[in-house]
């Protein structure tokens, strides 16, 4: 087994702890912190219910985004649902059979990566563009861009101008999954693809993209609109009440 | 220092709104009056800048990320994806990029990524993480000051980011390094000592129930009561102390009693509890606000009412529709057939549901009439059964007592308006410039209808927007008398007869 195969073996196993343990971390903090007040942006649903179907339309349309900024809406769902399908098309490597659904999005999966690219350019070109983008712009936000940019772009490379062993492939993330390692074939836009995969996924829970767990634990949109029928109280808040006065 | 009034140029009006290009540090000279000792230490502030303030600073800040879910998450999911950008009726007033919310939330979030994150401790450049410098301290206290905490953003932001939330924690930091507020802080040491924003005692209130009283029996000879302390009344109205004499707050008062008179119900309001407004929300203190909520909750007991009724008032109705049941529930010794508490537009909405109420609405012939939504009861309460009935209820009651009602333009109400520009404790005159301009939003929708439909009113149920108003109104040409309260046309309308 080469030592490239030792290091990229080695670099996935470190990425997923790190997304995992990360994610996990995060998911903790934001669970176990109370929400001590019920601030739904409203009109808000009056039932659990309800708030499950605004969290759906907030995760499948972004609800709120398309009332916010249409552009911006439209690029980023073109990347988010590019994004989705790539990601469930790239399952593909790691069942075995392969997974009905991976294999249902064979076809459209390659178009969603130049969907993907064009949300992601679009995005890009706007924030390096609106002059109130440019302004609350971190080198970060920039960064996270080209990162996605990259990966997409290796990756349709692979595709269409380089192509590698994808069985060989399969058989390198199959073998991780199986702690049997398989060698990795030595191809420039593969190791590329791959080095900035693992790199999105270490950088994940330190990033926005904690947006994702974030949007579920949005008390503005994850409370329902039922404060006089139901008596909120976080632990702390609940302590309080033994000693609340009216003053003097 | 605060410009006076000729020192800052009134922005002019325009048909179609335009989003400001960012002119950064345009407001940079805009900041409150500091809070003396003697405003700070009633609250259980220090009275002055504490020597150790980074440090305590840091210190709040890590205690308040474990105590309000919001933060954490609110700072660590901004992707900066800009939907907010143009949405603040400071941004649009002002162009100081400052005023854009996620700016405004950045304020906070480049020191929270400093000093409690992974990316900011190691990458500060990268991410934009800075450290807590003084310059920092005058941005928040600047800038958290130039937020009306109106909750317009959260609207449009994919996560519901609510910039209020960020804001009232900037607020509660600086307090606890002994740099609050004057404004706020001064009359919220004022209702703990007396029991309103005012300071009025009980003798000056009496008498100026009793004035109201025999100005309506003059007016139309009905003798309507406006009952101060009544044990065992039906109804303990509590309303933001405005309503006892300001303009045009108080003709929305006389309204209320005339509702009450013409149903028949036994109604109080107290003089422990003459306040509805609770400032403790706006700088963002759970103690300071649930003190003074207290008093609500002890004259009702003492009073020994059954149902609690709040009058006109945005944060007011905010604070007691989503929080007093939290704050100083539970209400198992009030009425359990009515919502607690309920707001005065649902109690005279179900009168008029049930038909106790009669109305004349030629009375208001001469008026064309619009509304404005307040932000707190659009975006952070209800009223009603049902999600929206905060916009359908206050219409009906505009509708069956008018006959000229025009909506302003859909983006600009409901859970899309505008605030009025003075809310979240800056309607004080040492903001005055941000007031004016941040009111351009509301203005320029107003002015539309003014020239297309022929407006010549503006009706409202929040004692902040109608002061406001009152006071802006003027600096675009339009006369301050254009701002009314809702039940003032419900009272104007009403067919007062005789009693049942
Ligand atoms: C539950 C799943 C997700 C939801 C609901 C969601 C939602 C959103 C929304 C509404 C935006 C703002 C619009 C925009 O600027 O594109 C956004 C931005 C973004 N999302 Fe997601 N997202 C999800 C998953 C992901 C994942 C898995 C990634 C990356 C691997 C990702 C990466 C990004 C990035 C980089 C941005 C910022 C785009 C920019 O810079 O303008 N998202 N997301
Ligand atoms: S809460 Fe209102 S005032 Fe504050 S930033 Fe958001 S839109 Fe502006
Ligand atoms: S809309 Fe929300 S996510 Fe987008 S920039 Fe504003 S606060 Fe951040």
């Amino acid at each position: 087994m080469s030592v490239l195969t030792a290091i990229f073996a080695l670099l996935f196993y470190t990425a997923t702890v790190i997304l995992v343990a990360g994610l996990v971390a995060k998911i903790h903090q934001y669970a176990r912190t109370p929400a001590p007040l019920k601030i739904p942006t409203t009109p808000a649903p009056t039932t659990r219910g309800g708030v499950v179907a605004r969290l759906f339309r907030e995760v499948v349309f972004f609800e709120s985004l398309f009332k916010g900024s249409k552009w911006s809406w439209l690029f980023g769902w073109l990347f988010h649902f590019g994004l989705l399908i790539v990601l469930i098309r790239h399952l593909r490597y790691f069942t075995e059979p392969i997974w009905f659904v991976a294999a249902l999005v064979q076809d459209i999966g390659v178009y969603m990566g130049f969907v993907m690219l064009l949300g992601l350019l679009g995005l890009l070109g706007r924030r390096s563009l609106v002059d109130r983008l440019r302004y609350i712009s971190a080198p970060s936000d920039y960064l996270m861009l080209v990162l996605l940019i990259a990966i997409g772009g290796s990756g349709l490379l692979m595709k269409y101008v380089s192509r590698t062993d994808i069985v060989a492939v399969k058989a390198f993330f199959l073998g991780l999954m199986r702690f049997d390692w398989q060698p990795l074939p030595a191809d420039a836009f593969l190791l590329i693809h791959l080095v900035l995969v693992a790199a999105l996924m270490i950088i994940f829970p330190f990033s926005k993209l904690l947006h994702v767990p974030g949007l579920f634990f949005s008390p503005t949109r994850n409370q329902a609109d039922d404060p006089r029928e139901r008596r909120h109280l976080a632990p702390w808040a609940a302590k309080l009440d033994a000693t609340r006065t009216a003053g003097n | 220092m605060a410009k006076a009034k000729e020192e800052f140029a009134i922005p002019k009006l325009v048909d179609i709104p335009i989003i400001p290009a960012i002119a950064p540090d345009a407001m940079a000279h805009s900041k409150p009056f500091v809070a003396k000792p003697e405003h700070q230490e009633p609250l259980g502030f220090p009275g002055e800048l504490v020597d150790n303030w980074k440090e305590k600073a840091l210190d709040k800040m890590g205690e308040m990320l474990g105590k309000y879910r919001s933060l954490p998450v609110f700072l660590d999911a901004c992707v900066k994806c800009g939907a907010c950008t143009d949405k603040c009726h400071y941004y649009l007033g002002t162009a100081d990029p400052k005023n854009m919310p996620v700016a405004r939330q950045d304020l906070l979030r480049k020191v929270y990524r400093r000093y409690f994150t992974v990316a900011g401790k190691y990458f500060p450049k990268l991410v934009g993480a800075v450290e807590l410098s003084e310059e920092v301290i005058e941005d928040w206290y600047k800038y958290y000051h130039q937020c009306s905490e109106c909750r317009r953003c959260s609207v449009y932001c994919p996560y519901g980011i609510d910039t209020a939330e960020i804001t009232m924690a900037g607020r509660e930091i600086l307090d606890h390094i002994g740099i609050g507020q004057k404004y706020s802080n001064e009359i919220i040491a004022k209702v703990h000592k007396i029991g309103n924003n005012l300071g009025l005692p009980e003798p000056a209130l009496a008498n100026t129930l009793e004035g109201l009283e025999e100005e309506v029996q003059e007016d139309i000879e009905v003798d309507v009561k406006y009952p101060l302390d009544q044990e065992g009344a039906e109804v303990l109205l509590v309303t933001p102390s405005a309503d006892f004499f300001a303009e045009p707050h108080v003709d929305g008062l006389i309204g209320y009693g005339k509702v009450f008179h013409r149903a028949g119900i036994s109604w109080t309001l107290s003089s422990f509890a003459s306040e509805a407004a609770n400032f403790g929300i706006f700088i963002g203190n759970y103690e300071n606000m649930q003190k003074v909520a207290m008093r609500i909750r002890q004259a009702a007991l003492d009073l020994g009412v059954k149902r609690i009724v709040v009058g006109e008032c945005g944060h007011a109705w905010r604070v007691a529709y989503s929080f007093w049941n939290t704050l100083i529930g539970p209400f198992d010794f009030l009425d359990p057939n009515y919502p607690v508490p309920q707001h005065i537009c649902e109690f005279t909405y179900d009168l008029i549901q049930k038909g106790a109420l009669k109305f004349d609405k030629d009375a208001n012939d001469d008026k064309v009439v619009t509304f404005h939504d307040s932000c707190n009861v659009s975006r952070a309460s209800r009223m009603g059964d049902m999600p929206g009935g905060q916009f359908m209820i206050p219409r009906e009651l505009l509708r069956a007592s008018c006959n000229h009602y025009v909506d302003m333009a859909p983006d600009t109400i409901h859970e899309n308006t505008f605030c009025c520009g003075g809310g979240g404790g800056l309607l004080t005159d040492d903001l005055l410039e941000l007031r004016v301009k941040g009111a351009v939003p509301r203005m320029e929708a107003l002015k539309k209808v003014i020239d297309e439909d022929g407006v010549t009113h503006m009706a409202a149920i929040c004692a902040i927007c109608k002061s406001q108003f009152t006071k802006v109104l003027p600096y675009y040409g339009m006369s301050m008398d254009m701002i009314v309260s809702v039940h003032q046309l419900v009272g104007d309308a009403l067919v007062m007869g005789a009693e049942h």
